[in-house]
Formats: structure tokens, C-alpha cells, sequence
């Protein structure tokens, strides 16, 4: 597909740069003459949102980093100096604060696309485990970041969350104390979880991006059909007849997407920069005080789902470490989708009513388990004792263990269902819907 | 793409390129505003760069007294007679006797002895050349030679000034100290930072 | 769907229990954009409040966005020796604090934030007699509170009925019930703007800012229509 660049072919500056540097082939290769399908929807416009509100993140990083003080006695100080003296600091802050949210709803969106059009199936498997790389450094970039505002939910979503470590079998609380540097979340924490969020986690997060965009590159985009438009090409030109260059084709459709999103932030920050308490939450206005845990501690909403798995898994002989082990792999056992996935066809528009029904359901129990993380497990009171099996537990707990079964089904029982799922014959060439 | 597509408007298209590019950046522009104007001075440096009384009662004639204003040193010298008759006697030595640049002090001390009260003077203490401190040499002669007639010596590049903070000819320093903005609020108490056109 | 019908059924009932745990909070009618009640607030608030709690995030010359004059805020809010770009600290110091109230009086700067105005608003008329605690005050909204009751002299002293959970007062104040309850809006109004001082400029802008996109949506899309002419 790349076509060298004859260094005839440009003239002037551009030629001088070409000769030095692949400037002009490399705007073909990945922009002019990257060639996607012509019927992508609006699905497919989350993946450049979510590089777009990485170098936002970045960018406003940047500048928080000019302000922001890693040392117990200060950071909580330094937020408010940031959101009253430094002009404009609240609106940087909130652009921040708002963006690691939307940067969650992007990213979901946009695995979920992939989960519908089976963009992870062969030949994009290495593609879309790059993708799970980088949800999980995002995961971690999030964890470390939250715990800078030094807030009472900062200190202790991080205290609940280390001590998950304490659970590992025999290594677990050395594990726990060496990840604080303390034997409770303290400045020496803080100053790492600093480190991790500003330089280390960023810097992995640029190369997982990067690889993920190579891979995309060289195998090429999926399209809502599942079709392969490589199979279809123009005789003479090699050009997949289905494909259209991204730019300006893609850029310009992006734009649009890109501008909805803007507006769409610009709300947020300027209007509801709390988002009712789920972006920036109530109790992270309270400075952190190792000696007060607030009455109800919750993460921040994208890691409810994660959360609710942990809470309702039963402890087993008396550890905890089943429900670690359990929240771990409902995030790890995304990377196994391409393996469990054994259906003929990719897209969802083909796939059955079987497996739309099995994506519905780990939809609602992601919703669901994502809403009981952000609440206490007595929120739907206790069965009634008369109840066998089931009476004197709280109605939540049951609810989420019986939505985590659901979660999990829906990978485990994917080879089964995918392969029984009655599919629908797929066209040769992508359709515009 | 011309000759694959028979009736594109290209007048219409370059408009709609044009028409967003610029309201594109525009709009960037706009949000590079607030992440310019972050790295300002902020409140807190506001406020601590804001005004200082400094009480000049017990600055005893001849002698020096420094003091601090937006973390800077600030002497104020309260010159004798024969200090201020020194001022005279050495125009041509000096790079702008006159005051020419005008940005080295405010208009009410674009004058003879570079002060408001003949005596006083209030000058910032770092070298208008790299930003070093210069100390004091008062008196005349000693180590600083047989024409020294008291002023202030930079040892950093050997920047030499007058009694007014004016700097010598042959100095590494550009132009004269700056003398702050400042004020009598009495007889006594001087605030630096704040000037009477500035009314609080 | 039935699970996801009987799940919005369970999230009505929940809403249910939900709210008759918490405790009951009157609605505080304030209003950010009305100056003389912010200005009125802040007195009140540097007079009573500032005496045991800070609000050292909160600089006094962001009172000259709420309409009060420099001259004003130096000559009578401002504490002697401050100026007034300093912040609003105090000088009693945490150990002294902590002996005389049991609990150091917390920083006012972000309350409203993690409190919300209608929790202090109703706090600050919660405050009723009870013999059985030391500073004889206690507060219906935050039980056995360690604040004593310092706006009672305008407001009287309040009872509290076992049976009915209601508040009446047993003494007169110098205010009646009207004029304390705007005392109060006023206080929480400025506890509200002080939390977030540049809260309402933040809104303003945010309309310039939505309407200058949704001029940029129009263009883009236009923009993306031109160019998809060539797609078939």
C-alpha cells in the first residue's frame, strides 16, 4: 500500500524535507492514502475522540503540574490555590477533571463498538490487545490521579484499594506496605502515586497508543459489516474499492463528531463541573484525615462494575482474595475475546439473535453493576428472614452477584453461544445503511 | 479526485475549508488563552508582591537600610549633604546622567537625585546588568580607589553606580538601578509598591 | 427487558428508603447573583464565623466581586494588620481550639461544596437547648455537634420535641423568625459563593463558549456534506 515517494514528485521545501525525512509519504501512508471502509457510523468515531482527550489530558496535566504540590501538608491546599489564585487554574482543573471521566465514556463506547462489530476477530487480535493494554494503564492512570486531590475520598479510595494487595496469599501485606511506602497511605504514597501519573503511566500510555495505531495501520480498519474491503480491489490501482482516504473523507465526518463531543464538555466544565457528585464527588472537598472515614466510600464511577464484582464475590475462608482475583479478571478476560468469539461472522448485523441477546445482558449487568458501586450494599434493604437461602442478605448484594454471574457468563459461555448463534449470510461488499 | 467526481463545486468547497480552518482556530486560540495567562503571576504572588510600609525614622544619615519587596532587597540610603554634593560633581563619568531612560524610575524621581525627598533614596538592590547584588561602598576612596566617591559596586562583572543608582561609564551594566514605585504615607513611613496616582 | 423494568422499579423504591435515612434539609433559597445578600452575608460571616473558623483559600479582595468597595472591606471587614490581598485566617491556634471546643472549628473555605448550602443552611437553624451536653447546645441536623449555638442572641433558643422531632422556640431573639431566616440565606449565600468565588463568571462563559461551538457544529457539517457529495 505504500507507494514510495519519488523525490521528483515534490518540489521546494516540502522536496528538501522529503529528501531528509519521510514527511509527504507518511502523510499518504496514514492520512491521503490510508484507505477505510466508506460505511462507518457513528461508532467508529470513538477512537480518535479518545486521542483527542489523551493530548487533552496531557495538555492540561502539563499545566496543573505547574501548581499542584506532591506533599501531604500542601496538595489539598494546592487544588484550591489552583481553582481561586491561579487565573484560569479552575477552568485547566476542571478541563482535566472532566476529561479523565469523558476519557472512560469514550473508551467503553468505544470497546463496545468493537464487542459489536467483532473488530477483535482475526486479523486484529494483536490490535485489540493493545487496546486492553491500554484500558488497563488508563485504569491505573485514573487509580494514581485520583489520589492527588488529597480529598477524604482521594486517601481513602486508595486505602480500600491498596489493601486489596494485602489479600494476595502469603506476599500480600509486605505487598501492600512496599506499594504505600508506609503502613498507611501517606505523603511517601503520594509522591509516588504523583510519579506514576505524570510521567510513568503517560509515557506507557503514548506507546501502547502508538503501537495500537501501527497495528490499526497495517491490518486496516473493520467496518460495521465485518466485511474485509482488502478482498475487493480496483484492477489497476490496487485500491480497495470499498475504501475511501481518511483524509479528507474521515477527518472532515470526525470533525463533526469532534465539535459534538466539545459541545458536549463545554457543558460539563462551564455548567455541572461535578456531574451531581460522580465526577468530582462531595466528600473529596473535605481534606484527607487518616483518623475520619467518611460513612460511604465509593470509587469514582468507572470503576463501579470493577468495584460491585469485588464486593460481591463472597470472601472464601476468610480471605478477601477471591473477590480481588475476580475483579482482576473482569478486567483481564477482555484480552481472551478474540479466542472465545467463535462465531463465522464479525459484525453484530449478521450474528444471530442468540448473541445480541448475550451482549444486551452483559450491557445491562455492566449498567447495573456499575450503578450498585456507586452505593452502599444496604441500599435495597434485607430479604425477608422467612426467605430460605436468601433471607437476612441484602438485596443488592444478591442482585450483584447474580449481574456478576451474568458478566462472566457472557465471555465463558461465548464459544458455546457464538458457535450455536444462527448467523446471517454476509454480503461481499459493505453496505451504506 | 476532479475527474472522479462531475460537478464539484470547488468555489463552495474552498470557502467551507477556509470558514472552518478559521473559526477552528479561532476557537484554538481562544483556549490558549487561559493556558497563557495560568502561568501569570497568581493571587497568592499578588498578594505577597503587593505594597510594604517600611518605617525610615531609624535610618540614621549616611547609613543604609535594606529591606524586601517582591522578594527583591531594597536599600533606602539616607544620604548626607556630602553625599548628595557628590552626585554633581560627575556627569560625564556616568552612561545617562540625565535620566534618559525612563523606565529606571518613576516620573516623581526623574530628578536631580533620582528621590522624592532630596535625602532618601529608594532603589532596588540587584545589577541591572545579569541580576546579581551589589553591595554598598559608601564611602569614598579605600578599595574601590582613589576616584571612588561612594555608591554601589557589583562584584559580579564589576558594575559600578553612583549615590543615585546611576551607573558609570565602562560598566558591563546597560542603564541605571530602578528605583520602585513608592510613596510617603507620613513623614516617616514609606510604602514601596503603591504610588500616589494609584489612590487606595 | 423485565430485568431492566424490574430494576427501575427497584431504583424508585430505593430512591424511597433512601431519603427518609438521611436527614430532612430545607431547601436554602439563595441566590448567587444578588449582591446586597452576598454583601450582607459576608459581614455576617467575618463577624461571627471567622472568629473560630477560617476560610484561608478564600482572599479578601474577592469581595470587590460581590460589589463591596475597597475602601469598606479596609475599614471594616478586614482584621487589623491584614491586607487585603491575604487570606481570611485566624489566629487561634489548633491546640487552643481543640481544648476549648473539643474539635477544631474545620476551614469554611469549600463547605458548601462537601456539605451543600441547604445542609448549612439548615444547620444554622437547627441549633436547639439540651441540658444533657456540656455547651448546652445541640443541632437537629448534626447530632451532638461540637458548635455551640453563636448566632442565638438574634435568633432566640429553640426546643426540641421528642415525640414530633420538631424545632419551637421557648425564648425570643432579637430578630424574629422572618428576618433571622434571611440572615441566614444571606450567610449561606456567601458560604455558597465562597466555596467556588468564581462560579457564576464560569457559567457566563460558558454560554459564549457553547455558542461558538454550535457555530463550528453548523460549519462542520456542512463541511462533511460537501466533501461526502463524492462518496456513491
Amino acid at each position: 500500500m505504500a507507494k514510495k515517494i519519488d523525490s521528483q514528485d515534490s518540489a521546494g521545501f516540502i522536496g528538501w524535507i522529503d529528501e531528509r525525512f519521510p514527511l509527504s509519504s507518511f502523510i499518504k501512508n496514514h492520512l491521503t492514502e490510508y484507505y477505510a471502509p466508506k460505511n462507518f457510523n457513528f461508532w467508529y468515531l470513538f477512537g480518535a475522540l479518545a486521542l483527542f482527550v489523551f493530548v487533552m489530558q496531557i495538555l492540561t496535566g502539563i499545566f496543573l503540574t505547574m501548581h499542584y504540590k506532591p506533599d501531604a501538608a500542601q496538595a489539598f491546599a494546592s487544588v484550591e490555590y489552583i481553582m481561586r489564585d491561579v487565573s484560569f487554574g479552575w477552568l485547566i482543573r476542571y478541563m482535566h477533571s472532566t476529561g479523565s471521566s469523558l476519557f472512560f465514556v469514550v473508551i467503553y463506547l468505544h470497546m463496545f463498538k468493537s464487542l459489536m462489530y467483532g473488530s477483535y476477530q482475526k486479523p486484529r487480535e494483536l490490535l485489540w490487545i493493545f487496546g486492553v493494554a491500554i484500558f488497563l494503564a488508563l485504569m491505573a492512570e485514573a487509580f494514581f490521579g485520583y489520589l492527588l486531590p488529597w480529598g477524604q475520598m482521594s486517601y481513602w479510595g486508595a486505602q480500600v484499594i491498596v489493601n486489596l494487595f494485602a489479600a494476595v496469599p502469603f506476599i500480600g501485606p509486605d505487598l501492600a506496605e512496599w506499594v504505600r511506602g508506609d503502613y498507611l497511605i501517606s505523603d511517601a504514597t503520594l509522591n509516588r502515586f504523583f510519579a506514576f501519573h505524570v510521567i510513568a503511566l503517560p509515557l506507557a500510555l503514548a506507546g501502547l497508543i502508538l503501537t495500537h495505531l501501527i497495528a490499526l495501520h497495517e491490518v486496516g480498519s473493520n467496518n460495521p459489516d465485518g466485511v474485509e474491503i482488502k478482498n475487493y480491489k480496483d484492477k489497476k490501482t490496487g485500491i480497495p474499492l470499498d475504501g475511501i482516504p481518511f483524509h479528507p473523507y474521515y477527518t472532515v465526518k470526525d470533525l463533526i463528531g469532534l465539535t459534538v463531543f466539545l459541545i458536549v464538555f463545554a457543558s460539563i466544565i462551564f455548567f455541572a463541573p461535578e456531574m451531581g457528585g460522580y465526577f468530582l464527588e462531595a466528600n473529596n472537598f473535605i481534606p484527607a484525615d487518616p483518623l475520619v472515614t467518611p460513612s460511604h466510600i465509593a470509587p469514582v464511577w468507572y470503576f463501579t462494575p470493577f468495584y460491585s464484582i469485588l464486593r460481591a464475590v463472597p470472601p472464601i475462608l476468610n480471605s478477601q482474595f477471591p473477590g480481588v482475583a475476580a475483579m482482576g479478571l473482569s478486567v483481564i478476560i477482555f484480552a481472551f475475546v478474540p479466542w472465545l468469539d467463535k462465531s463465522p461472522v464479525r459484525s453484530i448485523r449478521y450474528k444471530g439473535i442468540l448473541f445480541k441477546k448475550w451482549l444486551g445482558a452483559f450491557v445491562v449487568s455492566f449498567i447495573i453493576l456499575g450503578y450498585l458501586g456507586t452505593v452502599p450494599s444496604t441500599i435495597w434493604g434485607q430479604f425477608p428472614n422467612v426467605l430460605p437461602l436468601l433471607g437476612g442478605s441484602d438485596v443488592a448484594t444478591v442482585v450483584a452477584r447474580i449481574f456478576t454471574i451474568v458478566y462472566f457468563s457472557f465471555f465463558i459461555l461465548m464459544p458455546i453461544y457464538s458457535k450455536k448463534s444462527i448467523t446471517k449470510p454476509v454480503p461481499t461488499r459493505v453496505t451504506m445503511k | 479526485m476532479a475527474n472522479k467526481s462531475k460537478k464539484v463545486n470547488l468555489d463552495r468547497r474552498r470557502f467551507l475549508v477556509t470558514a472552518t480552518s478559521v473559526t477552528g482556530a479561532i476557537g484554538a486560540t481562544a483556549l490558549g488563552v487561559p493556558f497563557v495567562s495560568s502561568m501569570l503571576p497568581s493571587e497568592k504572588a499578588k498578594a505577597a508582591g503587593a505594597s510594604v510600609q517600611v518605617d525610615v525614622s531609624k535610618v540614621e544619615q549616611g547609613k543604609v537600610l535594606t529591606t524586601e519587596w517582591r522578594g527583591q532587597p531594597v536599600w533606602i540610603l539616607n544620604r548626607s549633604d556630602e553625599m548628595i554634593n557628590s552626585l554633581k560633581s560627575n556627569p560625564k563619568k556616568l552612561a545617562d546622567p540625565n535620566l534618559k531612560v525612563s523606565s529606571q524610575q518613576p516620573k516623581y524621581c526623574q530628578n536631580k537625585t533620582r528621590s522624592i525627598k532630596p535625602n532618601m533614596l529608594v532603589i532596588v538592590g540587584i545589577c541591572t546588568h545579569l541580576g546579581c547584588a551589589p553591595s554598598p561602598r559608601l564611602s569614598p576612596k579605600g578599595d574601590m580607589g582613589e576616584n571612588w566617591e561612594g555608591g554601589f559596586f557589583c562584584p559580579c562583572h564589576g558594575s559600578k553606580f553612583d549615590l543615585a543608582g546611576r551607573v558609570f561609564k565602562g560598566s558591563p551594566a546597560p542603564t541605571n538601578l530602578v528605583v520602585p514605585p513608592h510613596k510617603y504615607l507620613d513623614e516617616n513611613i514609606i510604602i514601596l509598591g503603591e504610588d500616589t496616582k494609584e489612590k487606595a | 427487558m423485565k430485568k431492566i423494568i424490574i430494576f427501575i422499579l427497584l431504583l424508585i423504591q430505593s430512591s424511597f428508603i433512601f431519603a427518609s435515612e438521611e436527614v430532612y434539609l430545607e431547601k436554602a433559597p439563595i441566590d448567587l447573583s444578588d449582591q446586597p445578600s452576598l454583601q450582607k452575608g459576608a459581614r455576617t460571616f467575618i463577624n461571627y464565623c471567622l472568629n473560630c473558623h477560617s476560610a484561608k483559600y478564600m482572599r479578601y479582595n474577592k469581595l470587590l466581586d460581590i460589589g463591596l468597595s475597597k475602601k469598606d472591606i479596609k475599614e471594616n471587614l478586614l482584621f487589623t494588620g491584614k491586607k487585603i490581598g491575604d487570606p481570611m485566617e485566624i489566629s487561634m491556634p489548633v491546640k487552643e481550639s481543640k481544648k476549648w471546643f473539643g474539635a477544631t472549628p474545620p476551614d469554611l473555605s469549600v463547605t458548601a461544596r462537601s456539605r451543600g448550602s441547604d445542609w448549612i443552611y439548615s444547620y444554622m437553624k437547627g441549633f436547639y437547648r439540651d441540658s444533657s451536653r456540656e455547651i448546652g447546645w445541640n443541632n437537629l441536623v448534626y447530632a451532638n455537634s461540637a458548635m455551640p449555638h453563636i448566632l442565638w442572641e438574634l435568633q432566640g433558643e429553640q426546643e426540641l420535641d421528642k415525640n414530633t422531632g420538631k424545632l419551637s422556640l421557648i425564648k425570643a431573639g432579637k430578630l424574629n423568625q422572618k428576618e433571622y431566616d434571611s440572615v441566614i440565606t444571606d450567610l449561606t449565600n456567601f458560604i455558597t459563593y465562597m466555596s467556588e468565588p468564581d462560579q457564576l463568571k464560569r457559567k457566563k462563559m460558558g454560554f459564549y463558549v457553547v455558542g461558538f461551538l454550535l457555530l463550528l457544529l453548523v460549519l462542520t457539517i456542512k463541511l462533511k456534506k460537501e466533501f461526502w457529495k463524492d462518496i456513491k
